[in-house]
């Protein structure tokens, strides 16, 4: 299947071990990119109780939710354990300092 | 790179911990290889008096089956003893003649009981009580057999005992001391204990020495028999009389050895290639046979082993919890004192209640706790910190809760509790639900239990409680760690103390930076190292360390509260708690044109707005900072609030002008954050209006000048403020207020609100630095107003600069 790739904004609109929120026709997705670049995008949802996962703190590959501190990985989506849940992941990828996204 | 070769001699708790240290420091670094004596994989020893009590089964009680041997790549080899070390081949040759050589090896070969010399004890029906064997041959003797005798009331030959009369045995304990369990409990103490255990069936006999064992007609044990010529009939003996540590091997290899192993503080033997842990080890003259001393040296072990080279083993305090269900006694460090102590002790034999506390000059050293164990924990901690106890000594003996640090009133029998009680009012932990964790992953310590049940991880108000179910839980295997050299969190191996006199002594300026020089173990700390990270740094060197948004909590990134559906909370300051038609106009106005779905009075004495979408806050913004109004940071580690009454401006019985006092105070404190939220408050008279009694700092009028009192708190802790000093004119309450707020910021930890910063740091302390020492309190003071020079409302700021921040971007179809 052809994945239908949009163009989000450019990288450094994004701060760096920070996000930004992306209002799109499946939802909020929360975009987040890494000290070293690595750009990732989920589900702007905790699989716990819903909080926006894009308000978190980055470190690493981790997300921590703004909420309650669930530990959610950047790469699929998945609480860190013992915690157990799991946020959408969307493809992402960055060409000449461009974000895009596949929804 | 080639792995080194990594091999350890026995497969028990401490070794299996050392190599759990290991793999989360240096998972890649070695090839390892076990060799275990026992024919099963590691597993809880602590929990063998549940398994013979019929409390649990042997599946229960095993912390790693052998797919976790498996997955972390360590050949296991179960059921074979290794006899033979050959150092200068560095190998292990085992009993059937097979070897593994090392570059690094591991002795963790425990220990053995002793069994005394005397005729009979290679009689069938005799046992040990020392692993799951033992306890699956006494389980099996209870069903065949009646009458048991358990020789030595020691920890646990009183569980084994305790373990056979739940299965039906008609048990008596014989002892060779007067009273039982003479080297954890004071006569007292162990009376009140032998007085509960009789009434659950047990018998006693105490100051016997067993002379020899009789067979019985069947060729199996049949009687014991006494020096004093006494005999009792027995069908099972238990002899639970201490262990020796097992050193045969290190002996035959001519590593040094005493009554252990003999290691340094680095846990290394003689031999520098060779590190032993465990009760086979010997530290500064000392063995242990509880785990959690055991866990501190994996710990450090596992540090070396790692090549990181830092961690110190300098030996452990211990406590004891027996583990019979229904029966609470603690004891901790010189329980029995002597001449140069002094002892506080409370004791209500009818209710079944003796606790003795043991005083060295202003240090607790030594505590028995018999029938309400609660404050054990506690005790625990303030012996391990060495804490100056003078202020509290006459509270002491009622515990933490008097002391108003334990939270939840009332409920301090964690023993007793049934499982069903609610532990953790904020994520809705049961006791059940706790006690089924520890026993189901084999937890040892809070944190464990905190990330495994999310009980205590919240507001923390039921830490005690949570620590105390642990304790009951695993016995003395649950030793809290002391607070002030406890690592920030699992990002480094460094304290909060370490940290910030590590930035303020060299200068650091940025979170790498730090980072960098400490050793950070992870690339960029984690949600709980960096705001405090950030914290440290701007207060220890305000307007020149770097200032990183992407390091603090969403709600001071943001300059608004998140809420559970992911709005936010506005909240303009209201100086002293006193407004205008203009500002009010100005927030009804907004309000409306945002459709803000809710206002609140907040407890403050101003307006929350709730429920405003995160793009529509610097639109707010804008029209409330039109009317004049600026961020009231109810979001921050920050000033919060200064709440006034309305003191001699208006009030008939006003002495002071408290609205007047609290304005001023707010303007001087604007911006300032802090390790934690911090709020005041200013009553005219002593009627207190303001409630100045449980602020951080509270000041009360009266007809010659000021009272100041610090550290209350009306959150999770209420605590009622302390007595400061007295002052006489508004300028002194602004100096001694900010510098007491200053050495705060200096001197206390993130998350720590000023109760617990003065209740660590002591009153006094405080009060010779900000009463006693002017030259001190000027330089505090003017640190303090230096740090907010020239600070700028963030949500004017945000307005101004169009932060990004609160854009959301958007991807059409």
């Amino acid at each position: 299947m052809m994945r239908d790739w949009k163009k989000v904004c450019p990288l450094e609109e994004i701060p760096r071990l920070g996000s930004r929120q992306v209002k799109t026709a499946s939802g909020m997705i929360a975009l987040f990119r890494t000290v070293d670049d690595e750009v990732f995008a989920l589900h702007d949802e905790c699989p716990h109780k819903g909080g926006p996962l894009s308000q978190g703190l980055v470190a690493g590959k981790v997300v921590t939710c703004p909420l309650h501190s669930w530990k959610i990985q950047l790469e699929n989506g998945a609480a860190v354990a013992p915690d157990k849940g799991c946020a959408k992941v969307y493809p992402v990828k960055v060409e000449g300092g461009v974000v895009w996204i596949a929804l | 790179m080639k792995k080194q070769k990594l091999v350890m001699v026995g497969n028990g708790m401490a070794g299996c911990r050392t190599l759990e240290e290991l793999l989360k420091l240096a998972p890649d670094l070695y090839e390892i290889t076990v060799f275990g004596a026992e024919p099963h994989p590691n597993y809880n020893r602590i929990l063998l008096s549940p398994v013979l009590a019929g409390e649990m089964k042997f599946d229960d009680i095993v912390l790693n089956d052998l797919a976790w041997y498996r997955d972390h790549g360590i050949t296991l080899h179960l059921g074979k003893k290794v006899v033979k070390i050959d150092r200068k081949a560095q190998k292990v040759v085992t009993e059937d003649g097979a070897t593994a050589v090392y570059d690094r090896l591991l002795l963790a070969t425990g220990s053995s009981p002793i069994i005394l010399p005397i005729p009979g004890n290679d009689l069938p029906g005799v046992l040990a009580y020392r692993d799951i064997a033992d306890t699956e041959a006494m389980i099996q003797a209870a069903q065949s057999y009646k009458r048991a005798v358990v020789i030595g009331a020691g920890l646990l030959g009183l569980e084994a005992a305790n373990g056979l009369a739940l299965r039906g045995m008609d048990v008596t304990v014989v002892h060779l001391a007067d009273w039982i369990m003479e080297r954890q409990l004071d006569k007292t103490a162990a009376d009140l204990l032998q007085k509960s255990l009789e009434a659950k069936g047990l018998k006693f006999l105490l100051g016997k020495q067993t002379e020899m064992l009789k067979p019985g007609a069947n060729g199996r044990v049949g009687a014991v028999r006494f020096k004093d010529g006494g005999e009792i009939p027995a069908d099972l003996v238990v002899m639970a009389v201490g262990i020796r540590p097992n050193i045969e091997l290190a002996k035959r290899a001519l590593l040094h050895c005493n009554r252990g192993i003999v290691v340094s503080d680095t846990m290394q033997t003689f031999d520098p290639k060779i590190y032993a842990v465990g009760e086979c080890a010997e530290h500064r003259g000392v063995t242990y046979g509880l785990v959690a001393p055991l866990f501190e040296q994996a710990k450090v072990c596992a540090n070396h082993l790692a090549q990181m080279g830092i961690a110190q083993y300098r030996g452990s305090l211990t406590s004891t919890k027996l583990k019979v269900t229904g029966i609470d006694v603690f004891s901790a460090g010189d329980f029995m004192g002597g001449p140069h102590t002094e002892e506080i002790t409370l004791s209500d034999p009818v209710g079944g209640i003796y606790k003795k506390l043991v005083l060295q000059g202003n240090r607790l050293v030594g505590a028995v706790l018999y029938g309400d164990t609660a404050d054990g924990a506690w005790y625990f901690q303030l012996m391990k910190d060495g804490q100056d106890i003078h202020e509290i000594r006459d509270h002491l003996m009622f515990g933490q809760h008097h002391i108003g640090d334990a939270g939840h009133a009332g409920q301090n029998k964690a023993a007793t509790m049934p499982d069903s009680a609610e532990v953790c009012g904020c994520n809705g932990v049961c006791k059940g639900d706790i006690v089924k964790a520890i026993k189901e992953h084999g937890l040892f310590t809070l944190e464990d239990v905190r990330k495994y049940t999310k009980a205590s991880s919240s507001c923390g108000s039921c830490t005690g409680l949570v620590e105390q179910i642990l304790a009951s839980t695993v016995g003395g295997a649950y030793q809290p760690a002391a607070t002030h050299d406890k690592p920030m969190c699992s990002c480094t191996e460094h304290s909060h103390g370490a940290v910030r006199a590590a930035i303020r002594e060299h200068k650091l300026l940025s979170i790498p930076a730090v980072m960098k020089f400490l050793d950070w173990k992870t690339p960029n700390g984690c949600a709980s190292c960096r705001p405090a990270l950030n914290y440290y740094l701007i207060s220890t060197w305000p307007h020149e360390a770097e200032d990183d948004p992407q390091s603090r909590f969403i709600n001071e990134r943001a300059h608004a509260n998140i809420q559970k559906d992911g709005a936010f909370s506005v909240v303009p300051r209201m100086w002293g708690g006193l407004t205008t038609p203009a500002e009010l106009r100005a927030i009804a106005d907004v309000a409306e044109k945002y459709r803000v779905p809710t206002v609140k009075m907040t407890g403050g004495q101003r307006i929350d707005l709730l429920g405003v979408k995160k793009e529509d806050l610097p639109k707010i913004w804008a029209d409330l900072g039109k009317a004049g109004l600026v961020s009231g940071h109810a979001y921050g580690k920050s000033i919060r609030t200064v709440k006034t009454c309305v003191g001699a401006e208006h009030c008939r019985f006003g002495t002071q002008r408290s609205m007047d006092m609290g304005v001023k105070l707010e303007k001087m404190l604007f911006g300032m954050w802090a390790p934690h939220k911090v709020k005041l408050a200013v009553s005219g008279c002593p009627r207190n209006c303001a409630e100045a009694g449980i602020k951080d700092v509270g000041v009360i009028g009266v007809e010659s000048g000021y009272e100041i009192y610090v550290a209350g708190n009306g959150g999770i802790k209420t605590e009622v403020a302390q007595f400061l000093c007295k002052v006489k004119s508004d300028e002194e309450v602004k100096e001694y207020t900010g510098a007491f707020l200053q050495l705060y910021r200096e001197e206390g930890f993130y998350l720590e609100r000023t109760c617990h910063f003065v209740a660590r740091v002591g009153l006094d302390y405080v009060k010779s630095i900000v009463v006693d020492n002017a030259e001190r309190r000027k330089e505090l003071y003017e640190r303090l107003l230096y740090a907010l020079q020239g600070y700028e409302d963030p949500w004017a700021k945000a307005v101004a600069t169009r932060s990004k921040e609160y854009e959301v971007l958007e991807v059409t179809i």
